[in-house]
């Protein structure tokens, strides 16, 4: 575990990895597919948060999370509601018995702006709402939960409950929050037309910059002592516990870093996408990021990309040609990987990965020592590339 | 009702009960500094449990902890180390994904909050710290090593080097030789009689060859009460002990 | 609550009641497998709604069979209904337990996941096999209508049925677990699996037909969801959070704590029902049960061990 440990999170073989990964989705991808591939693309790599979130609080934390649908809908919505208001001026409205604000409240005869909306015609509240209330959210429910030491298959019911409880919220108050249609019809972002091609190829970049933030951020927190004691509080609880540390503390904090890094994804996927609903809030949502960390390598921050790529790919791939089997698949995906690759890509890379960079680097030998004979360490100095 | 002492460790009036059951029943018992004291006593003595109490593992029904006449009943388990008493499980509880020298940094006690730990650092002074202890636990050359791989006595070794590296005031170990071979226990002995200098240790212990070795106090612990204190001669001839060790 | 005169708030608070044994039935008839699989096995099992779903699809299969061919058998195929339910969700169950489950005892979180993917599966073998609209079994006479013990108030009789048929199912639970020498083992076994081993129980079998049994009463569950309402199929992943809350709420090991629990949640979210929205009666009923579940763990009747 810790050659996982020093192989996937640092190291030339992390920084290999994280440089594939940036010029796979910062090069390869926009060079090779049009604007609206890319547009999906970038709504897949919204997940990609929710999915690297997992990787810390479930792969390293050892605490599964069934909630992070709550604070990615919870990042979505609140700029979703920012753009809503900004969609929903006066003039855009008038045809409403109550202009100027949001066409769903008209419809559901509210008269005046709700309270809790009223901050959101502000850009720079949004944001900072985006970052603060999913962590705040995750924060009480963490404190109420891992202080009672409630953690492990309970944490992860609770969490879901309470993401069942939200979707319904969402979907029963459909005067406040547009109900099951979710908020849609979202123009312009401070009067930039957010659904241009251009805008969205920028928000494709800025989406893949903040991603790779997240990603050497995450990598940062995982590789210090807090890192360590996350892997020694997820085997031997009591052991770091009779060592000196508030062990809830801990999971507290990481819990609220995952639903931070969660809501920078759901804000980015209102952004892309163009509206917000419940059905990227509830149970499924939430347990299918789970598998994006699972099938990706639930300790792999950058095997979970791959994971949420991959069947997100596969989902689009075949819900449009053969949408029968896709359930069906998914349903063996989520069996296969539990039962025979518990480590996901990450772990298949790992455990073959040598057959290919050994071939690779026999090649590269060939090639070598055709041109210069006497070289012996080539093999030694060719940096064995890392996909995780 | 309860003294300030002048003893490191004072239990006063201990009684726990679990649905009635008392585990330990009105116990009273003392710790000086620089003393190594072994509590013996048949399986479902209440042992362990008084370990659990002391280190807040196991809330008491009634009674008072005193620590360096610090209450220890009302403090939570991290609070409980930090005000310097180490335990040691029965089974060795290392993490055994991580090296032998990540084992003892991570239980190096600074960068113990949230953020410390984020920034903590691997200072010389660590390092330094580090390789002490390894060389007391006689782990030095194992520094690298995955802990997992060890020995079953290297792990225990390496739990009490965990402990050790917090420098604390009294060390609790739970059967510290269980499954060593004879040359270990002998280390173990030299290593325990090095370490209660300047500490209080309390050790829980069966092998009772191995506590003639070590104890310079013995408690005789049955059915959650004390049976009979002293040195290792006086306990071994008290009538009560060999009652109820020979008896049945 | 005003507009309401006492004698109506009673006969509301009567029928709402009513209305809420039904859902108290459902719920305890899911949550009693559930109490078994989860409280005792500790294998979370998320297409417990699925084999609800098996259930009832069974019941509508033998109904369209029964109606078709033998016609005659009308009044009677219900109570067959309710034991092939029973057999065939068993079976199931016992199967997904030889195949999946016996491999991740050792991971309840993984079962977790593993349960859900074999959900999905069945979601979609039942969208294949009786389409994606939702259907009902034709009920036989005897089970329409409703009993009116006074003007205001009508007690619908298939509820009664279901109330009697869940009282004789729990007392059946019951008896198995904490009376007969198989319900000896299961308990043995899960409280300690090594030493049960040791003194001869076949684990691997006990943990197979407990699986089986818990899948089973599910099955149960599912023919007497049809007299309640119509089967999707995604019927069943409607009622698995519920289940879970009862079964946690009750204190996962606790059969009268299932009982309880399922009755509070029960009526708390029908006679809620009757004030507001059905969804807003929802969202007040799990956010209560969160709460408390923060203050009390362990759930409501959980029994203290020594660690």
């Amino acid at each position: 575990m810790s050659f996982v440990y020093e192989k996937l999170m640092g190291g030339k073989q992390g920084m290999v990895g994280l440089i594939i990964l940036s010029a796979l989705i910062l090069v390869v991808f926009p060079m090779f597919l049009d604007s609206f591939r890319l547009n999906l693309l970038g709504k897949y790599l919204t997940y990609a948060f929710a999915a690297v979130s997992l990787v810390l609080i479930w792969g390293y934390g050892g605490t599964l999370s069934l909630g992070q649908g709550i604070f990615f809908g919870l990042g979505g919505y609140a700029m979703a509601m920012f753009l809503k208001l900004e969609a929903s001026s006066p003039e855009n409205t008038a045809i409403q018995s109550t202009p100027g604000i949001p066409d769903f409240m008209d419809w559901n005869q509210i008269t005046a702006l709700p309270w809790f909306w009223e901050p959101f015609s502000s850009f720079s509240f949004t944001i900072i709402a985006i970052l603060v209330v999913p962590t705040f959210f995750a924060f009480l429910i963490g404190s109420a939960m891992f202080k009672r030491r409630v953690g492990g298959v309970y944490f992860a019911i609770i969490t879901q409950v309470i993401s069942v409880i939200l979707t319904v919220l969402i979907v029963g108050q459909q005067g406040f929050t547009g109900g099951i249609n979710g908020i849609t019809d979202l123009r312009t972002l401070n009067g930039w037309d957010i659904t241009s091609d251009s805008a969205k190829n920028i928000f494709y970049y800025v989406n893949c910059v903040l991603l790779i933030g997240v990603i050497v951020l995450s990598r940062w927190v995982l590789t210090s002592k807090f890192g360590r004691l996350l892997l020694a509080i997820r085997d031997k609880e009591d052991r770091v516990r009779f060592s000196g540390y508030d062990v809830a503390n801990f999971k507290i904090f990481i819990f609220c870093l995952a639903a931070m890094i969660s809501a920078i994804g759901g804000a980015m996927f209102t952004l892309q996408v163009g509206f917000m609903s419940p059905s990227f809030v509830g149970i499924v949502p939430s347990i299918e990021m789970v598998i994006f960390a699972a099938v990706g390598g639930r300790m792999s921050l950058i095997g979970a990309v791959y994971g949420c790529l991959l069947i997100n790919f596969g989902k689009t791939v075949f819900s449009e040609s053969f949408p029968e089997l896709w359930l069906f698949l998914m349903g063996g995906l989520f069996i296969a990987v539990v039962m025979f690759f518990p480590n996901g890509l990450a772990g298949l890379w790992q455990d073959y990965g040598h057959y290919v960079t050994d071939r690779f680097t026999a090649i590269k030998n060939k090639i070598l020592n055709k041109s210069t004979p006497s070289n012996d360490s080539a093999k030694k100095t060719l940096p064995e590339t890392e996909l995780s | 009702m309860y003294s300030n002492t002048d003893y490191t460790l004072a239990v006063e009036g201990l009684t726990v009960s679990f649905d009635g059951f008392k585990a330990v029943d009105d116990l009273n018992f003392y710790l000086d500094k620089n003393e190594l004291h072994v509590v013996i006593g048949p399986n479902g003595a209440g042992k362990t449990t008084v370990l659990d109490l002391i280190c807040g593992k196991t809330k008491a029904t009634s009674g008072s902890i005193k620590f360096l006449n610090q209450e220890l009943t009302e403090l939570s388990e991290h609070a409980i180390v930090r005000a310097g008493v180490g335990r040691k499980f029965q089974t060795p509880s290392i993490y055994e994904n991580l090296t032998v020298l990540e084992n003892l940094e991570v239980s190096y006690p600074q960068g113990r909050g949230v953020f410390g730990a984020l920034m903590f650092k691997r200072t010389q002074t660590v390092l330094d710290k580090i390789h002490e202890i390894a060389r007391e636990i006689m782990l030095e050359t194992e520094l690298d090593t995955e802990a997992g791989l060890l020995s079953h006595g290297q792990k225990q070794w390496l739990e009490i080097g965990m402990l050790l590296i917090q420098d604390p005031q009294l060390l609790m170990l739970d059967e510290p030789v269980a499954g060593m071979s004879v040359k270990e226990r002998e280390q173990t002995a030299e290593l325990l009689n090095k370490i209660s200098m300047g500490r209080s240790v309390l050790v829980i212990e069966h092998d009772m060859e191995f506590v003639a070795q070590i104890a310079h106090k013995v408690t005789v612990l049955h059915q959650g009460k004390i049976l009979a204190t002293g040195d290792m001669a006086e306990v071994q001839n008290d009538p009560n002990v060999i009652e109820v060790y020979l008896g049945h | 609550m005003d507009g309401y005169t006492y004698s109506e708030l009673g006969a509301i608070l009567a029928m709402q009641g009513f209305a809420g044994i039904s859902l108290f039935s459902v719920l305890l008839l899911m949550a009693l497998g559930l109490a078994i699989i989860f409280g005792q096995m500790g294998v979370i099992n998320m297409a417990h709604g699925e084999f609800m779903a098996v259930g009832a699809y069974t019941t509508y299969f033998l109904s369209y069979l029964t109606e078709t061919y033998f016609p005659a058998f009308m009044p009677y195929y219900f109570i067959f209904a309710i034991v092939v339910a029973f057999i065939v969700a068993g079976i199931l169950g016992y199967f997904a337990e030889f195949i999946l489950i016996r491999h991740l005892y050792a991971r309840p979180l993984d079962t977790l996941l593993a349960t859900w993917g074999l959900s999905l599966i069945m979601q979609q073998s039942f969208r294949s096999m009786f389409g994606a609209r939702e259907v009902s079994p034709t009920l036989p006479e005897w089970l329409m209508g409703a009993y009116q013990p006074t003007e205001m108030i009508d007690i619908p009789i298939n509820g009664m049925f279901v109330l009697g048929l869940t009282a004789v199912v729990t007392l059946g639970v019951f008896y198995l677990m904490f009376k007969s020498s198989w319900g000896l083992r299961v308990r043995a076994t899960t409280q300690n699996r090594v030493m049960s081993g040791a003194v001869g129980i076949n684990t691997k079998k006990v943990d197979r037909y407990t699986f089986a049994l818990g899948c089973g009463i599910a099955g149960i569950a599912g023919a007497a969801f049809t007299t309640i309402a119509s089967t999707g199929p995604t019927t069943g992943s409607l009622y698995i959070v519920d289940t879970f809350m009862v079964v946690v709420f009750g204190g996962a090991a606790s059969l009268f704590g299932t009982i309880a629990s399922a009755f509070s949640i029960a009526q708390a979210q029908s006679i809620m029902e009757f004030f507001m929205s059905g969804s807003m009666a929802k969202v007040y009923t799990l956010f209560a049960l969160v709460l408390i579940l923060m203050f009390r763990p362990e759930g409501l009747f959980a029994s203290k061990v020594r660690r």
